[in-house]
């Protein structure tokens, strides 16, 4: 009796955590189809169906570009975090050298830097090399976020796998990079993917440096566009269109990022437990 | 190559410093002169001046100071709720755990979109809930009224950020052994008992390591406040206020000077954090 009625309490806990978890993307979505006209009547379900919101996203702004803006800035973040994270770490965990211990507490104390205080300096090296309002440039200046992460991840992944593996491959005569891509990609194929995915998802959300180092309508990548989004007069905000915005922005990372939870989970775990 | 990163991280921060010290504007960053420490804090005139003179500054800093207390504890306390919900076998837990991911994976910038819509004075679902279940008279101002609005900023980050504190808890939740609860029950220990004694031990670790990540990431706060109250005085933290110097007012030299002692607030509650948790983790390995 006390066990089922126990399981019942869990049960509209968890049904309250996802009404509360889920409910503003839903309530997003509703707004998003709503015609506008009907959009100050309140409720729970769409008032009407109507797709002018999201046309009006694609046709008010280049928000196709600002998405490929995302899409090019956010997977090239990922490619070089991954191929200098993986290298890093196989130093870090593998090489004996002086002020090995240090060099990690510097990569730990580099995520923690706060975003503005880089800003000043970012700005004038981005400028001096000429990548001021230019995807490479905000490209670059998103390695100083995801590369300390990442390399972090690696590195305690990478403890994982035993040095058995490597000492054979070196009696065979294999070198650090035949090492590196022989043994440690193919076995820590799902650590690069949780590891990946956190640099992905952290390059597709920031906000400051996209803010400060864009300044057309067609460099900016999504969340600058969906920030920025106005209407006709400062007072008159077109929610229906930013709703639309948001969803085609979340939908997809969050669709990704369900498909891959166990992934992201231990991404997120690996780094804090063990770190 | 790790020398190279380390300085591709230093540099500009080596930079922000040095240009804290000058009086460079944005729209022409090579023509500056050194002005020693009078971005920090300057006296002329009998007029005390400078980042440490401003009062708006000491705003910022109390805003932020405010924000970080109020949302890290409440993220701790239902991040422990939350992750307990998790870690309880009913039907459907997979379909709750994956939603719990939801607010995680929603870019900052959406969900503070997001949520101002939902708390629109006149048309926000909020305020309409709110009002026909008898709670309030009049519809609030959640974003604009001073008292409400560092609540409502609160109330965004607490949605945004419990699903990393819960999942962390989570995580130590599961690697309690049975067993201890299965000892606890033998000798009578009631589910507070179990809770105070074996679950909050177990997992105080994870709990501070969550803890000790989001108290930081709550001191640099940006995005959430500027896109839900920009910058109004009553919310602004310390990072909207660098940036606002560093680019709305295009002086260079003054916002870097704040983004430093910015920069130095952080570093200086990194190092007691983790030397506090160092001890505190050295004696958990001793026990």
């Amino acid at each position: 009796m006390s066990r089922s009625l126990r399981t019942l309490g869990a049960c509209l806990l968890g049904a309250l955590v996802v009404a509360w978890a889920v409910f503003p993307l839903y309530y997003a979505l509703v707004t998003s189809v709503t015609p506008s006209g009907r959009l100050f009547d309140v409720g729970w379900w769409p008032a009407g169906w109507t797709a002018a919101s999201y046309a009006g996203v694609f046709r008010e702004q280049p928000f196709a570009l600002n998405i490929l803006n995302s899409v090019v800035v956010a997977t090239g973040v990922v490619g070089v975090s991954l191929l200098l994270g993986l290298t890093s770490a196989y130093a870090l965990s593998r090489i004996e050298f002086r002020g090995r211990g240090m060099l990690l507490g510097v990569v730990l104390g580099v995520s923690m830097f706060p975003q503005v205080a880089v800003l000043a300096g970012m700005f004038e090296l981005i400028r001096w090399l000429g990548l001021y309002n230019s995807r490479s440039g905000l490209g670059l200046s998103y390695l100083i976020l995801t590369l300390p992460f990442t390399v972090w991840l690696l590195t305690t992944f990478m403890r994982d796998v035993p040095r058995e593996l490597e000492e054979a491959a070196i009696m065979d005569g294999a070198t650090p990079w035949a090492i590196v891509t022989r043994i440690f990609v193919p076995l820590m194929a799902p650590a690069l993917v949780s590891t990946g995915l956190l640099a992905f998802v952290a390059a597709w959300n920031e906000f400051l440096f996209a803010l400060t180092l864009t300044l057309t309508e067609d460099t900016r990548t999504v969340p600058v566009a969906v920030a920025l989004m106005s209407g006709a007069s400062a007072h008159e905000l077109p929610w229906g269109r930013i709703m639309a915005a948001s969803v085609v922005v979340s939908v997809p990372i969050v669709l990704l990022v369900l498909a891959l939870q166990r992934r992201i989970v231990a991404g997120l775990t690996a780094g804090a437990i063990r770190g | 190559m790790l020398v190279a990163l380390t300085l591709a991280a230093a540099w500009p921060l080596t930079r922000t410093v040095w240009l804290s010290f000058t009086d460079a504007s944005l729209a022409d960053p090579a023509g500056h002169a050194l002005i020693g420490l009078r971005n920090y804090l300057g006296y002329e005139d009998g007029i005390w001046f400078g980042v440490l003179a401003d009062p708006e500054w000491w705003r910022a800093v109390s805003n932020t100071l405010v924000f970080t207390a109020l949302s890290v504890s409440l993220e701790a306390c239902l991040g422990v709720a939350v992750a307990l919900v998790l870690n309880a076998s009913f039907p459907g837990r997979g379909l709750v755990r994956a939603a719990v991911l939801v607010p995680w994976a929603v870019p900052t910038i959406v969900s503070a979109k997001m949520w101002a819509w939902m708390l629109n004075d006149q048309f926000g679902v909020v305020n309409r809930s709110l009002l026909a279940l008898g709670l309030i008279d009049t519809p609030l101002a959640w974003t604009a009224d001073p008292h409400l609005a560092m609540a409502a900023v609160v109330m965004v980050d607490v949605w945004k950020t419990t699903p990393f504190v819960a999942l962390l808890v989570l995580a130590a939740l599961q690697m309690i052994p049975e067993q201890c609860y299965e000892a606890a029950r033998l000798d009578g220990a009631g589910p507070l008992q179990q809770f105070a004694y074996i679950t909050l031990p177990l997992i105080r670790p994870a709990l501070t390591v969550a803890v000790i990540f989001r108290a930081l990431d709550g001191l640099r706060v940006f995005d959430l406040i500027y896109v839900l109250t920009s910058h109004s005085p009553d919310t602004m933290s310390m990072s909207v206020y660098a940036r606002q110097q560093l680019v709305d007012f295009q002086d260079l030299g003054y916002g870097s000077a704040a983004s430093t002692l910015l920069f130095l607030v952080v570093a200086l509650c990194t190092v007691v954090l983790i030397g506090g948790t160092r001890l505190h983790l050295a004696a958990q390995v001793q026990r």
